[in-house]
């Protein structure tokens, strides 16, 4: 292991090396068998069981964005896990949020954390947002081979850019080919759902509160409709994972804020099924 | 045929110890004291962008005197060890003490081997623990020795006698702006003796290990105005309102 065997203690010449900043090229170019994208995977014949994560979805309001995710893990027609986390920090001012084969989208996210805190420590300033989605694409695009085997990993990255002053999201496809969006994005087997609902209920002008209202929903919408999207667990006390950021940075809310929002959400629902209504015209 | 002259070994080392001695006390000194919350890293810098204090990983920090060049590559790369370990155990198995060692692996290799010269650098390599108790601090000079330090540290040109000012009057539960005052003092002195220099927050580069920071990363650098206020001088009082968000609420 590189890390840890030394020639004769000290720190190797490639570690002293001029070099990129980055801690992926550095990694690919001294232990390439770290990197997710470079296993070599024994042939399989049909589907593989391993538990996949499903809906995220992100929406931008006046002063910043939100990234939320469901908590349910499947794996083929079970539910592998209940309470998994699905939306981390990306680093102060960054999230991102990753439906698709669990495995791999943790340790995606793990040096995806460290690529950018390591590009911080080199150069001793942070990357611009858009920096930061460009970095993600080149990581998604190391694992297409897995992909190709159906161990697809897409990741929606959400964060506050401060040169421009807003909230802004990032979606992917499985080859790393990033688009910006506009006001909300949702990715995973439940997303159509998810999109459908935001649709109606985002728009311009939303205060913070009200845009975590609207995603609570559209999260509601998507576990309704799709049955690998957990909805709020009410007797388990699990509600979707939210996190705000701002110019003041990243926020996780509390489990009280999210439990509060999740209840008004399920009071309507016990009213009116399908949710809030929108204006025909 | 001439006879190649015969040089001693200690002769030789004497020499090369010599050489990066000089190197290092041209640089101006740098200071890393104890305080009640973690360490305060104070360096004489007027540079905003070539650091001699920078962030390892979470609780580790790493400041130099020297050559720029030289510190700046193993500051890299310790930066790459530490994240690569980080990476292939957990977080919690990078330490100070391994960074330290293997700096001392690497500056004494490149001491003794006769083809290289020999760094003209002083490093400190901390770590911040729950406790002042658990704080450590190695001081590691250009021949790859390596000293475990508590409470005041010195090094670059004329450390003895910052070292010595520092340690006459630093206590480990100082608060930050009295460590900093200190530090600042003690840097201030001159090598002759002679006049006492007052050096500006323009002129400082501090940066502290804070064990009460929230956040997993305990590195932060005091910058601007909350510099200015720790050290009392005049004229930052009234604009601390707007200081607010961003750098000093996170």
């Amino acid at each position: 292991m590189v890390g840890n065997s030394h020639d004769q203690g000290r720190l190797p010449a490639a570690f002293l090396r001029p070099g990129s900043s980055s801690f992926f090229d550095f990694l690919a170019d001294i232990a390439p068998e770290q990197l997710p994208g470079n296993r070599v995977l024994p042939p399989v014949e049909g589907p593989v069981q391993i538990p996949h994560g499903t809906t995220i979805v992100a929406a931008t309001f006046t002063g910043g964005v939100i990234l939320a995710g469901d908590r349910r893990a499947t794996m083929g027609s079970q539910i592998a896990q209940r309470d998994v986390e699905k939306v981390f920090p990306a680093d102060e001012f960054s999230a991102v949020g990753i439906a698709g084969t669990m495995g791999f989208a943790i340790e995606m996210v793990k040096l995806f954390q460290l690529e950018l805190e390591h590009f911080e420590k080199v150069e001793g300033q942070v990357l611009s947002l858009e920096g930061k989605a460009n970095r993600l694409s080149a990581m998604i695009r190391g694992n297409l081979g897995m992909a190709m085997q159906g161990l697809a990993v897409v990741p929606l990255f959400a964060g506050y850019d401060l040169e421009r002053a807003k909230g802004r999201i990032f979606s992917y496809d499985v080859t790393g080919g990033r688009s910006e969006e506009l006001g909300f994005a949702a990715v995973g087997s439940g997303s159509v759902f998810a999109r459908g609902s935001l649709k109606k209920l985002h728009r311009e002008g939303l205060t913070e509160q009200q845009t975590v209202t609207a995603v609570v929903q559209s999260l509601y919408d998507a576990a309704d409709d799709d049955s690998a999207t957990g909805g709020p667990d009410l007797t388990r006390r699990i509600y979707p994972i939210v996190t705000v950021i701002t110019e003041e940075g990243f926020r996780r809310l509390t489990e009280a804020e999210i439990s509060e929002i999740a209840r008004t959400v399920h009071e309507g629902r016990l009213q009116l099924p399908n949710g809030p209504q929108a204006p025909v015209l | 045929m001439s006879t190649p002259f015969y040089v001693s070994p200690q002769q030789v080392m004497a020499d090369r110890a010599e050489y990066a001695r000089k190197g290092v006390a041209r640089g101006r000194a740098l200071v890393v004291l104890q305080y009640a919350d973690g360490m305060v890293f104070v360096a004489e810098n007027p540079s905003r962008a070539l650091h001699k204090v920078s962030e390892i990983y979470d609780r580790i920090a790493f400041a130099a005197t020297g050559k720029y060049n030289e510190y700046e590559n193993l500051r890299i790369g310790g930066t790459r060890y530490a994240d690569l370990r980080g990476y292939t155990y957990d977080r919690e198995d990078v330490t100070a003490q391994g960074l330290a060692n293997l700096y001392a692996q690497t500056l004494g290799t490149i001491f003794s081997s006769q083809g290289e010269k020999p760094y003209e650098v002083e490093l400190l390599v901390a770590e911040v623990g729950e406790s002042s108790a658990e704080d450590e601090i190695y001081r590691l000079p250009h021949d790859g020795s390596i000293i475990d330090e508590h409470g005041s540290v010195a090094v670059g040109g004329n450390s003895e006698q910052i070292g010595s000012y520092l340690k006459q009057r630093h206590r480990d539960d100082m608060p930050l702006d009295e460590a900093l005052r200190l530090a600042v003092a003690a840097l201030g002195r001159d090598g002759n003796g002679g006049e006492v220099r007052e050096l500006t927050a323009d002129q400082l580069e501090v940066a502290v290990l804070d064990r009460t920071r929230p956040q997993q990363r305990k590195f932060k650098r005091v910058l601007g105005r909350q510099l200015a206020r720790l050290l009392g001088e005049s004229g930052a009082a009234e604009s601390e309102t707007t200081d607010g968000s961003g750098e000093e609420n996170d």
